[in-house]
């Protein structure tokens, strides 16, 4: 062979070698959680673990029941609180916004993504635990204002540039054809959206939704500054939370000591890496079927 | 009468939307303004040029120098670790390395790791050093740092990569050139500002995330002497600060916030500006 063939050789084995990679990070990780979380998982049914809502590592009882609801119950919330006002921005920034107005808030937006979540938490911290404080006092609640609201608050705005964006990116799809003709049977623009254009949208609509889910339910630092991590089924809005990422976060370092709890740890990473997969599969596999329908 | 209720709709619905932009585009700047007046306050030269002094954790002298440099550390050395990783994909993703098939499960598999939470990148990066003997230390901060930014890097690449006209490619095939030299020589050069865009883009969110170094790159007080030490990072500066009871130290997390958050908007702002820059000088 020749030097340039040789080094062609070399340079594709790299390039293949890096996408096997790639591929298989997923499995990686998988693989890395299950063989740590094995210990435990040999001691305790799954549905024991999942279904218990006594937490005490030091009794060797893992219920991860309270985090589980607790996560869910505050990406809820924030889902909530989000996809309403975000929706609304993105029809207006595809349909009635000038292009370049649409450019400039777009870039916002963008910029919004990229802000530190430590900075998110820090702003929860400053303004909203003090807003949840007061808006509870107002109904009478005493509450120190770190609670599943907070958390849900700073998550909402957290979500609001991916599901944002996407949607806008979804609804620009939408072939121009298909607004004319309805407008031009006197349909109002906003009537042109609802019939026509979210219908052609809705599933993009809903992949943007939950990429922003799954964002949510993931996001640690910020959540973990503002709700209050207590280990308890909360009943109110107003009564503190423990979502899993902050479990996580919470007591990694000095879990050493304590038999299995590193084992309960990497477990609660798996189940978030496996949900989260799950709908970031969901999401890509319906965006990719969209722009492939372009 | 039936086409002003429209009308009325019509407005309302607008209203709703203008208002839901604002509020959006409202919080923003919220947050942007009350951690610049807030973090101004504590900032000064000492925050900025200084290490932890005894004492600084109970609101004695010092500042957080070991944490800005212990964050450039990390995210400029996550940065070349996954740019190793994420080139060769985003070339191979071409279409005369990588049949379509395997191409479309690669770009799932970004897609799943893009959309991974940074505290499982932590774990897995736990996971790692200790299967490999490690302890706490800006390698391993290193490590899981590359793996949240390969998926960002990567997708970025890609999409400028795919952007370079097939012609550009013909002409240099039926010159002779190989497909490396055709990727090196015209491929590479055309999509250079959007790799150093995309490079750019995986730093600035590799420097603000703290749930991936929070049990992997540790903390210390000292400035960064070698990557097996640990080293202390903004995020983290700004985490543990807020969590003390002194309002002295409080105000300096604003402080550390204030640096981290305009950083990362500089590095973003730089991107955008730079890709916008040097793709005029590109053919399309």
């Amino acid at each position: 062979m020749t030097r340039r063939g040789v080094r062609e050789f070399l340079a594709t084995k790299t390039m293949r070698v890096a996408v096997y990679f790639v591929n298989s990070l997923v499995f990686l990780m998988i693989i890395g959680l299950l063989l740590k979380s094995r210990p435990i998982l040999e001691q305790h049914t799954l549905w024991e673990m999942l279904s218990s809502d006594t937490w005490r590592p030091l009794r060797g009882q893992f219920g991860f029941f309270p985090f589980i609801v607790g996560t869910i119950e505050i990406t809820l919330l924030s889902m909530a609180l989000a996809v309403p006002p975000c929706l609304l921005a993105a029809i207006y920034l595809a349909e009635f916004a000038r292009p370049r107005v649409r450019d400039a808030l777009r870039v916002v937006i963008d910029l919004m993504a990229g802000i530190p979540s430590v900075v998110y938490g820090l702003f929860g911290v400053i303004i909203i635990v003090p807003m949840v404080r007061e808006f509870g006092l107002l109904l009478g609640r005493h509450t120190t204002g770190y609670s599943l609201l907070a958390g849900g608050i700073i998550l909402a705005i957290m979500v609001v540039p991916i599901i944002t964006s996407v949607t806008t990116e979804v609804l620009l799809t939408v072939p121009v054809e298909a607004r004319e003709s309805t407008m031009a049977l006197g349909a109002t623009r906003w009537e042109t959206v609802k019939h026509v254009v979210l219908k052609q949208g809705r599933q993009g609509v809903i992949s943007a939704i939950v990429l922003g889910f799954a964002r949510a339910f993931g996001e640690t630092i910020a959540v973990m500054m503002v709700v209050g991590n207590v280990a308890k089924l909360p009943h109110s809005v107003f009564d503190p939370a423990y979502p899993l990422p902050a479990l996580i976060a919470n007591n990694y370092g000095e879990v050493m000591s304590i038999p299995l709890y590193d084992s309960a740890l990497l477990f609660a990473a798996l189940i978030l890496l496996v949900v989260v997969g799950g709908f970031h599969l969901a999401a890509h596999l319906t965006l990719t079927r969209l722009r492939r329908g372009e | 009468m039936y086409i002003r209720r429209r009308r009325r709709i019509e407005l309302l619905m607008k209203g709703l939307m203008i208002t839901s932009l604002t509020v959006i585009v409202g919080v923003l700047v919220a947050i942007i303004v009350v951690i610049l007046i807030r973090g101004g306050r504590a900032l000064s030269l000492e925050m900025i040029f200084q290490t932890p002094k005894g004492g600084y954790y109970l609101g004695k002298g010092g500042g957080i120098a070991n944490a800005i440099v212990g964050s450039l550390c990390l995210g400029f050395g996550a940065m070349f670790v996954s740019l190793f990783i994420s080139l060769p994909v985003a070339f191979a993703l071409q279409r005369e390395y990588t049949n379509r098939t395997l191409a479309a499960v690669t770009k799932l598999a970004l897609d799943i790791l893009w959309g991974t939470p940074s505290i499982v990148y932590g774990a897995f990066g736990f996971v790692i050093m200790v299967f490999f003997g490690l302890h706490v230390s800006m390698l391993g901060g290193i490590i899981a740092l590359s793996f949240l930014m390969l998926p960002i890097m990567t997708r970025a690449m890609d999409e400028i990569i795919r952007m370079v006209p097939v012609e550009l490619k013909e002409i240099s095939y039926s010159l002779g050139a190989t497909k490396l030299e055709t990727s090196v020589g015209v491929v590479f050069r055309q999509a250079l500002p959007g790799i150093i865009t995309g490079m750019m883009l995986a730093f600035g969110r590799g420097i603000g995330d703290a749930a991936s170094i929070l049990f992997t790159a540790g903390y210390t007080d000292f400035m960064p002497r070698s990557i097996f030490d640990p080293v202390a990072s903004l995020p983290l500066a700004v985490f543990f600060q807020i969590g003390t009871p002194f309002p002295e130290v409080q105000q300096r997390a604003y402080a550390a916030a204030l640096i981290l958050l305009v950083i990362v908007l500089a590095v973003n702002l730089i991107a955008r500006l730079l890709h916008h820059r040097l793709s005029r000088n590109i053919i399309r």
